[in-house]
């Protein structure tokens, strides 16, 4: 009985939790209007999420693109299919692999970032002083930067595609020998427009999933060294688990 | 409220309830601040001082009662009103509260860049007014992390005077300074509120300090008001809990040790 009390509680917190995100959502979308009205602002939380990402991003992209290609060469070589690794690379990336490991390496390096300064202006009084300052927090702070962020993650899974891409390519045509022209025109022929679609459908729900539990998490952390730590945890798992949550709703709905 | 009241005190509070879940930390609270004076909020730690600070700026809203600030009560006011309100305002946190990616010239100029469109010429010339009248004037391109503790509370000064406010609040502006940084802190909140005819509000810990330059003080315990007037006046008391406060003595109605068992029967007796 006290375990099913304990788990109804747990239940109702995450729902309460839930509710509490969808009405700061709220609040944030207010002010973007107001946010867009300053694009210094949005373009300079696109470089610190976005752009500072990049190595990052680029880095993985590459060695994932890269054992892609050599399990894909390997299981194709079985059927003689070689020649359909670029196929088979580029949709993996595109519909799969480049959104959902995007985001989790946003809510690492971007999403940790963002809620430790929110948190951190949370544990120095700086959102207070704001508010004092007749200057809104959401509209001054939050907002270019949960913008930013939702901008970023379609960008930077669109250089992971690319260069996922070409680490497959290194690999398969380079390393292994497959035919470039064969391992180019495969993926021109069964790429989709549809696929690509997916997968930039996708990240848009994953970038604005990953920041706006990133902005969450610091904006209502508790305002202490401890609480801006846990923060900074909680918003790398709860991105983690939302985002393959949400990758399994999408991918559900548009097969 | 009858209109002279409204006219000489910027602030009324009466009848304030406040709770933080079981603990009652206003109860029936009532307070008038007159217009151009130094008032100093003192009491000891967890009775709602700082509590207090934040339901004048309207962070809080309180459970019943009413704060009245210029007039206005600050828990029914729209948003767009409230931050109006807040433009007459300005407020020293006890950490200074310097926004830390930007420097001394930027922090003072924040308020001003995001609250009105003043020409940057103009700006410019403001914010070296307000660095000039706390001393650092020479400090404008300093990093909040290469500042001092009294520097940064007398840049979070300067911030806090930027927008020219009719009210300072200033939350234990003394906690952590040498006495170098205390005496001008002290100095320039005395100067700062004579020279612009604003009314301030001091929360402060620190008796003898605050004395000096207060026109009036506030005892605030268990959730009332125990003790006003002037600071020698508040020394005479007839409150032994006010007396030990403005004194600073160890024991009293405060006492030095929280409740325990007998002494003697709990070394001698067994466990």
């Amino acid at each position: 009985m006290a375990l099913f009390r304990q788990l109804w509680n747990s239940q109702l917190a995450a729902l309460r939790k839930l509710g509490a995100v969808v009405l700061f959502l709220g609040e944030i979308l207010a002010q973007c209007p107001a946010a867009f009205t300053r694009p210094r602002l949005i373009s300079a939380q696109i470089h610190n999420a976005g752009v500072l990402s990049l190595v990052i991003i680029m880095t993985s992209a590459f060695f994932v693109g890269m054992v892609i290609g050599l399990q894909g060469y390997d299981s194709l070589a079985r059927l003689r299919q070689e020649d359909i690794l670029g196929a088979g690379v580029a949709l993996t990336l595109i519909k799969e692999l480049g959104p959902v490991v995007t985001a989790l390496l946003f809510a690492g390096r971007a999403g940790t970032a963002l809620a430790s300064e929110i948190g951190l202006m949370r544990a120095t009084d700086q959102l207070a002083a704001l508010e004092v300052m007749a200057i809104d927090p959401i509209r001054r702070i939050v907002a270019p930067r949960f913008v930013g962020g939702a901008i970023s993650v379609p960008l930077l899974t669109a250089v992971f595609n690319a260069i996922g891409i070409l680490g497959a390519w290194f690999i398969g045509v380079y390393i292994m020998g497959v035919d470039g022209g064969a391992f180019w025109s495969q993926m021109q022929e069964y790429v989709d427009p549809e696929d690509i679609g997916e997968g930039v459908s996708k990240s848009i729900v994953f970038g604005i999933a990953a920041s706006l539990i990133a902005v969450y998490e610091g904006y209502n952390c508790a305002p202490t060294a401890e609480g801006v730590g846990m923060a900074t945890t909680r918003t790398v798992v709860t991105t983690s688990i939302v985002v393959l949550i949400l990758d399994y709703m999408i991918t559900a709905f548009l097969i | 409220m009858k209109p002279s009241q409204a006219v000489d005190n910027l602030i009324e509070i009466s009848g304030l309830r406040f709770s933080r879940g079981s603990r009652v930390i206003f109860d029936g609270l009532e307070l008038a601040i007159p217009r151009g004076s130094i008032t100093a909020i003192m009491g000891p730690s967890g009775c709602g001082k700082t509590t207090l600070l934040r339901m004048l700026t309207g962070q809080l809203r309180p459970d019943e009662g009413s704060v009245r600030v210029a007039g206005q009560e600050v828990n029914r006011l729209s948003r767009p009103d409230l931050y109006a309100l807040r433009r007459q305002m300005g407020m020293l946190f006890q950490n200074s509260a310097l926004l830390t990616d930007f420097n001394v010239f930027e922090n003072v100029a924040f308020p001003v860049r995001e609250n009105t469109s003043l020409p940057e010429r103009l700006l410019r010339n403001v914010v070296l007014t307000k660095l000039q009248s706390v001393g650092l004037r020479g400090a404008a391109g300093l990093m909040p992390s290469e500042l001092s503790g009294g520097m940064a509370r007398r840049v979070a000064m300067a911030r806090a005077m930027v927008l020219d406010p009719e009210l300072l609040l200033y939350d234990e502006p003394f906690s952590g300074l040498d006495p170098i940084s205390l005496g001008v802190v002290l100095r320039l909140i005395r100067l700062n509120n004579d020279a612009l005819g604003l009314t301030s509000v001091v929360v402060s810990h620190d008796v003898a300090e605050i004395s000096q330059i207060a026109d009036h003080c506030l005892v605030l315990s268990e959730g009332r008001v125990i003790a006003s007037g002037r600071p020698d006046e508040l020394a005479d008391s007839d409150s032994e809990l006010v007396r030990q406060f403005m004194t600073g003595a160890a024991d009293g109605p405060v006492p030095f040790h929280y409740p325990a068992p007998d002494y003697r029967q709990q070394l001698l007796g067994s466990s």
